[in-house]
């Protein structure tokens, strides 16, 4: 070889020394506001009683995605309770919620953005195929650096991992908006947050909502993932399954992460479409039927 | 003042296309430009005027640069040279805010796929120019469904875009550019995208409308025969220069090249040419002033077999034949009133060639054109007709 080996990844080593000695009170700041937010909503889900948040879940699923989806809910979310699993299926959701949300609050202006200018377009793309591409343990040891060990961690490095979707199907879906409407909205004298927020947004809305449920599903991947650096939840489950060889219990858990990715994923995905087969079509339709009734 | 004055308009696409200007101007053609200098031209030095209550039409095939021009005009695309002079303001010398402005209250488009909103109801689509003025909602709906009743959508404010056909959802594409009150419209192939029996009624529709609205209309389309109906004058583009601009009939009568004559020849004819453009001068003999006698001398010195006869204040009378004549002479006889013959054809100066000709299967004489008070006005011979449906000028 002509060269000595680069010293990439000594650099990269200096590069986090550095950060975590003169932002560690930004870290610290981040840590607690996560801490907050996630510990905050597993108490709050866990403190509500099973039976009636299960209720609760089973009505939502069907009122949005129908029948099958309401039903499937219902039990799954039953066999959960029966495992004993419950609590550690509630500390997962509220900790895939709470990144989801942050991912989405970053995401969203970071896809317009990307929709807008072509710079930006250029350098937010390569990030976006680091962030989803590098091996997600990369990230971990940092995320423990600057974290410490816990749920915080495993959050952050859930969201790293699951925000390129929402950032880029909501690019995508601007970009997608027909030239001609944007063109429209722009002859009638529309300014460019008028042209965003009456059309391209809303025109967008599918597109985002895909991105939105790929990002949910992507941070329950993570689950498993987060657990190893100390996270609470099914993850935690699954990897003392794996740790004590008890196939078993990390089978169950296993269950449980699949049931909820799939209760999540019918749910999020009839979102951005109205459904003719769901609840809150059902409900419309037996409405207008009696009002039909009575006018005749 | 013109209402909409277009001054050397060039629209250049590349990345230095004022430097293209001056090759354009030196004669360089269009597609010597992008070989050579990689630049796409759109509008090559476009200038014309239209007036307050006129429909403009830019004709062109595709390509022609006819949709960058009429894009031009309100800046969705920005010019590269020239002026657009908006009831003479220069808009491209204006600020973004006053583009805006002008946008909302003088200009209002409509587009060849409707681009409507899929996500708002017709109503919503409607009363989008004005949300973006933001107009109060009682009065933004008030207005749309004013608009909707014009355009004879009435009742169907709740649906969305995607529930109507091509030809209602371009009158709630129509009704939006009306809805702002904005009184220049500009129409991009506002029909082109409908079948033919639609396009006919929405092109009728629209003269009918601007019979009532008295709007300024710049629209642009593909299809001549659309021009020829509706454009009070017409602007024939190709390769980005406006080639002629003049009425239907100055340029089916006088095409300024061969390119607007290649155009022209697939028209009918027929329904364009009216009487008076193909007439002659009719012969006549006033009744009060000829005997049989001077009839017979002006028929055989101008070699015609029949004369029409008309009073002294003009009107037509009738015709005479010179077998008639003849006779009457060989009688010995010398009034002429007697055998005029009253069956002849008469038409207005304004009808087209396609009504006239129906006429000969009825009559062996030529037909006369006559103005509203049966005053003759001249004479068209079956040749002639014919001369002008082919394209012949008829001055054999």
């Amino acid at each position: 070889m002509f060269f000595d080996k680069l010293p990439i990844g000594f650099y990269v080593e200096k590069a986090i020394d550095w950060m975590t000695d003169n932002f560690a009170g930004f870290f610290t700041g981040i840590k607690n506001g996560l801490e907050w937010m996630i510990e905050g909503g597993s108490d709050l889900l866990i403190s509500i009683p099973p039976l009636v948040l299960i209720v609760l879940i089973a009505f939502l699923a069907w009122w949005v995605a129908g029948n099958g989806t309401g039903i499937f809910s219902l039990i799954g979310l039953l066999l959960i309770l029966n495992l004993g699993l419950w609590g550690n299926t509630m500390k997962t959701l509220a900790l895939v919620i709470s990144a989801t949300l942050i991912a989405l609050i970053i995401g969203l202006p970071l896809g317009i953005l990307m929709a807008k200018s072509n710079n930006a377009n250029k350098i937010i793309r390569p990030i976006l195929d680091f962030m989803q591409t590098m091996p997600a343990f990369v990230y971990l040891i940092p995320a423990v650096y600057f974290f410490d060990l816990g749920t915080v961690p495993g959050a952050v490095a859930t969201i790293i991992f699951a925000m390129p979707p929402i950032v880029r199907l909501t690019s995508l879906g601007i970009r997608q908006v027909p030239a001609d409407v944007v063109e429209a909205a722009r002859s009638f004298g529309a300014t460019p947050s008028q042209l965003l927020f009456k059309v391209q947004v809303p025109l967008a809305v599918p597109t985002i909502m895909a991105g939105l449920n790929q990002t949910i599903m992507l941070s329950l991947s993570m689950v498993v993932i987060s657990a190893m650096i100390g996270a609470d939840g099914l993850g935690k489950t699954v990897y003392e399954g794996i740790t004590q060889m008890n196939i078993g219990k990390g089978f169950e858990g296993g269950l449980a992460v699949v049931i909820m990715a799939m209760l999540l994923d019918r749910i999020t995905q009839r979102l951005g479409t109205a459904q003719k087969n769901s609840g809150k079509a059902f409900v419309n339709n037996f409405f207008n039927k009696r009002s039909e009734n009575r006018t005749v | 003042m013109q209402k909409v004055e277009v001054k050397g308009l060039y629209k250049i696409f590349g990345s230095s296309p004022k430097q293209i200007i001056p090759l354009l101007e030196g004669g360089m053609d269009k597609t010597r430009i992008l070989k050579r200098h990689k630049h796409s031209v759109g509008v090559n030095n476009a200038s014309f005027q239209v007036e307050e209550g006129e429909i403009f039409v830019v004709m062109g095939l595709s390509g022609s640069g006819k949709s960058t021009l009429i894009r031009c005009l309100n800046r969705l695309i920005e010019p590269s040279a020239g002026s657009v002079l908006i009831e003479g303001q220069d808009i491209t010398k204006m600020s973004s805010a006053r583009l805006r402005e002008l946008r909302r209250k003088k200009l209002a488009m409509v587009f060849q796929n409707f681009a409507l909103l899929p996500h708002k109801t017709v109503l919503e689509n409607v009363a989008f120019g004005l949300e973006i003025q933001k107009e109060n909602p009682e009065k933004r709906k008030q207005k749309a469904l004013e608009m909707l009743e014009i355009v004879g959508l009435k009742g169907y404010d709740e649906a969305k875009p995607k529930e109507l056909s091509g030809g209602m959802q371009q009158r709630v594409g129509l009704a939006r550019a009306l809805a702002t009150e904005a009184d220049i419209l500009l129409m991009d192939e506002a029909f082109s995208a409908l079948d033919p029996l639609i396009r006919k009624d929405m092109q009728n529709e629209l003269l009918l409308l601007q019979q009532k609205m008295r709007k300024t209309i710049i629209f642009i389309t593909h299809d001549l025969d659309e021009a020829l109906k509706i454009g009070d004058r017409i602007a024939i583009m190709k390769d980005g220069k406006i080639v002629q601009i003049g009425t239907a009939e100055e340029i089916l009568q006088d095409p300024a090249d061969d390119y607007v004559r290649e155009f022209t020849q697939d028209v009918n004819r027929a329904k364009i040419i009216t009487a008076s453009t193909i007439m002659r001068d009719a012969d006549s003999i006033v009744l009060e002033r000829s005997g049989v006698r001077t009839a017979a001398r002006k028929m055989k010195d101008l070699g015609i077999s029949s004369i029409f006869v008309t009073n002294k204040s003009g009107m037509l009378l009738g015709i005479v034949s010179i077998d008639d004549i003849t006779e009457q002479i060989r009688k010995g006889k010398e009034d002429i009133e007697s055998i005029i013959d009253k069956n002849i054809q008469t038409i207005d100066p304004d009808s087209p060639i396609d009504e006239i000709i129906p006429l000969f299967l009825h009559s062996a004489y030529p037909v006369a054109v006559t103005d509203s008070e049966k005053r003759l006005q001249g004479i068209i011979f079956k040749a002639t007709v014919l001369a002008g449906i082919v394209g012949e000028e008829g001055e054999d």
